[in-house]
């Protein structure tokens, strides 16, 4: 992962602590691993998904990225600087071209400005613009968005949770940004708003060539908007790849789980979920091997004893598993196949050997059975 | 998409039926709220709190008080007698058209009095409001803003001023400083800290915590407009609504010092020390502290009123549009 022109952001062994506990002098006696040596790159003008289950250190990524919390360790490379390095002040001049999404509309909106006061402040806190016009851009910006320019003078209470999520979206839009995190920005939506707050993302991301760190928990929501995907299990990358790559033909275990575990909205369509037994360990004393080690249904014995690197296995598709390590490229998805066959095989009886755990995709797939 | 144009189109549709504020010209329908500019916190508030009947009310009342207080304090002559003249002759006529309030047992004029009083239960009230409010405002805001040690000691120390009694207290620092108005202002004003520094210090805490700080940080707001234009606006009108209560709260506690003696020195007019020389002739002469105690209740009560109506006028939820 050479920084190559298109590279917008490049996050490099970045780590997270927070302290646990504290013993009686105050002096921290153990620390909560929530992101761990995660390293990646997003590209100019592309989406990069990075799911995971609560917990496993997303948001935190995200909020080191926006300046939000300081790395304990790593480098977040952006046009050529180190954000992390940057003091608070040179962060600041920075953080213009990253901009945030929140997941809660209801708790995002200062519940004492007028939703056209909350659209302009970036406007104004960077002098973006002389007076005289802001009005007009604050305008432009709700229509954007897809509310009323009528609306700007009502306080965020008098609106929906979509509505509200829109004008946080204005509001991140407001600076030009050149990277938004989206920080689960449709987790707390209901379905049908979901779709809309999606679709209106993909449309502004098309109209003003935005990058964008889209965090959600479930691959379902991801798929529709990302271009690549990275999945997070504990503080850890496990695997990234292009979206095709990663739904087609999932090489992590975990990502395979996941994956099955999609609702269909096909009543008929063959399922063969994959069950995780146990929980998630504690990210305050993480596994000394693979984090997904003691849950894995695909386990050998180097997954307890070292933690797998995150490698290229396929052409731009990285995994971090020790079952690809000493297997030829040509034979990987064969390796990935049986593994989820294996996995599926208790309810599993009537489709084909090659069937993966994407039940939309699923090809020769019976229906109505 | 379409459908949520609509959606946006009806739901602005439905908010236009509403009448509009009287601040929008009646030839520009179409326009309402949209085209005016947008109000500031004030106006809005403003224009809220005069919606409210109750509160508007006790705002001319209070107004009232005041121009009573000025005006007897700089010219003295308007009262019908001399507040401190004694005319042991006259002691306890009942109210008539002579004495409306009637005369206290050294035959002073009550009604003069009480309007005398006036001065210092509002300097009671208003002085040791603004003791109470500066000091425990900046002593809870850097409490909450800076967590840790320096929250921990503030805060247990004011935890210790909570588990005596106010009024005790108060009794406490009244013996320490000595007697007079000036001291019990003091005195009042340092009892009441605790509550303000608590109030904000929670109030601090927790909009620190929220989303909308989060939100300025990353647009990269600096701390400073952080403080004034996200978290004051937001713990500002607890603080309101709790120093107007505190002005009564004042009121009430200088009236309990004059009542135990401790405030004011005999010949002055205070309202606490009226009622309790006339809790003596009660069945006597009842309105002898009749009409002490109704000022100080009817007094209490407008800053009371006043008080709510704020609170409501400076949420936006609340507020009448």
């Amino acid at each position: 992962m050479a920084q190559n022109p298109e590279t917008l952001i490049e996050v490099q062994h970045l780590t997270k602590s927070f302290v646990a506990d504290t013993n009686f002098f105050g002096k921290p006696t153990s620390f909560v691993q929530a992101v761990d040596d995660v390293s990646f790159s997003i590209r100019k003008g592309e989406a990069f998904g990075l799911v995971g289950e609560s917990g496993c250190g997303k948001s935190t990524i995200g909020k080191m990225l926006v300046g939000l919390l300081r790395p304990t360790s790593g480098k977040i490379i952006f046009e050529g600087k180190d954000l992390a390095t940057l003091s608070p002040r040179e962060r600041r001049e920075h953080c213009r071209d990253i901009q945030l999404i929140f997941q809660d509309p209801y708790a995002s909106l200062n519940p004492r400005m007028t939703v056209g006061q909350i659209v302009a402040e970036p406007i104004k806190t960077n002098k973006l613009l002389p007076a005289e016009k802001i009005d007009a851009r604050v305008d432009e910006l709700l229509e954007r968005v897809g509310l009323s320019r009528a609306m700007k003078n009502r306080y965020p209470h008098e609106f929906s949770g979509g509505q509200r999520q829109r004008v946080g979206i204005a509001r991140a839009l407001a600076v030009n940004p050149k990277l938004i995190v989206c920080d689960e920005p449709v987790s707390a939506l209901d379905v049908s708003i979901q779709a809309q707050v999606l679709n209106l993302l993909d449309d502004l991301k098309e109209q003003f060539g935005l990058t964008y760190l889209f965090i959600a928990h479930g691959l379902n929501v991801v798929k529709h908007i990302s271009d690549r995907v990275g999945v997070m299990y504990l503080g850890k990358l496990m695997e990234i790849a292009p979206k095709r790559s990663l739904y087609h033909e999932p090489l992590c275990p975990y990502t395979q789980a996941l994956l099955s575990a999609i609702p269909s909205p096909d009543p008929h369509l063959q399922r063969k979920r994959i069950i995780l037994e146990g929980d998630v360990p504690s990210p305050i004393d993480p596994p000394a091997g693979c984090r997904f080690a003691s849950r894995c249904f695909a386990k050998v014995g180097a997954c307890d004893v070292a933690a797998p690197d995150l490698r290229e296995v396929l052409p731009d598709h990285m995994c971090a598993c020790h079952r690809y390590e000493s297997v030829a490229p040509a034979d990987v998805v064969k390796t990935s196949r049986d593994i989820q066959y294996d996995a599926a095989r208790p309810s599993y009886g009537r489709g084909a050997k090659d069937v993966n755990a994407d039940p939309v995709v699923a090809p020769g797939t019976k229906r109505g059975a | 998409m379409i459908l949520v144009a609509e959606l946006i189109n009806d739901t602005a549709m439905l908010q236009e039926q509403e009448p509009a504020p009287s601040s929008v010209p009646p030839e520009s329908p179409d326009a309402e709220r949209s085209s005016a500019k947008p109000e500031s916190l004030w106006k809005d508030m403003w224009y809220s709190l005069t919606q409210n009947k109750p509160a508007m009310v006790s705002l001319f009342f209070i107004l009232l008080l005041v121009v009573i207080a000025i005006v007897t304090a700089v010219v003295p002559q308007v009262l019908p007698y001399d507040p401190y003249q004694q005319d042991l002759s006259q002691s306890f006529q009942a109210p008539s058209a002579a004495h409306w309030f009637g005369t206290d047992q050294q035959g002073r004029d009550i009604f003069s009095r009480v309007l005398v009083g006036t001065q210092i239960s509002l300097t009671v009230g208003l002085l040791s409001m603004s003791i109470s409010l500066v000091v425990g405002v900046a002593l809870g805001a850097i409490a909450g803003y800076k967590g840790g040690v320096v929250d921990t000691v503030i805060m247990r120390v004011m935890d210790m001023m909570l588990a005596i009694p106010s009024i005790l207290l108060a009794i406490a620092f009244m013996a320490a400083l000595g007697q007079g108005i000036d001291k019990a202002i003091v005195a009042i004003g340092l009892v009441s800290i605790p509550e303000y520094a608590r109030i904000v210090r929670s109030q601090i805490l927790s909009v620190k915590q929220s989303d909308y700080v989060a939100a300025a940080r990353v647009i990269g707001d600096t701390d400073a407009v952080i403080i004034f234009r996200h978290v004051l606006p937001n713990v500002l009108p607890s603080i309101i609504v709790r120093a107007t209560l505190g002005i009564s709260g004042a009121i009430l506690d200088a009236a309990a010092l004059g009542f135990l003696g401790l405030g004011v020195q005999p010949p002055a007019a205070e309202w606490g020390d009226m009622l309790g020389r006339g809790r003596n002739y009660i069945f006597q002469a009842p309105y002898a502290m009749i009409f002490p105690g109704l000022a100080i209740t009817v007094t209490v009560l407008a800053f009371n009123l006043l008080g709510d109506g704020i609170r409501d006028a400076l949420d936006p939820k609340a507020r009448k549009r």
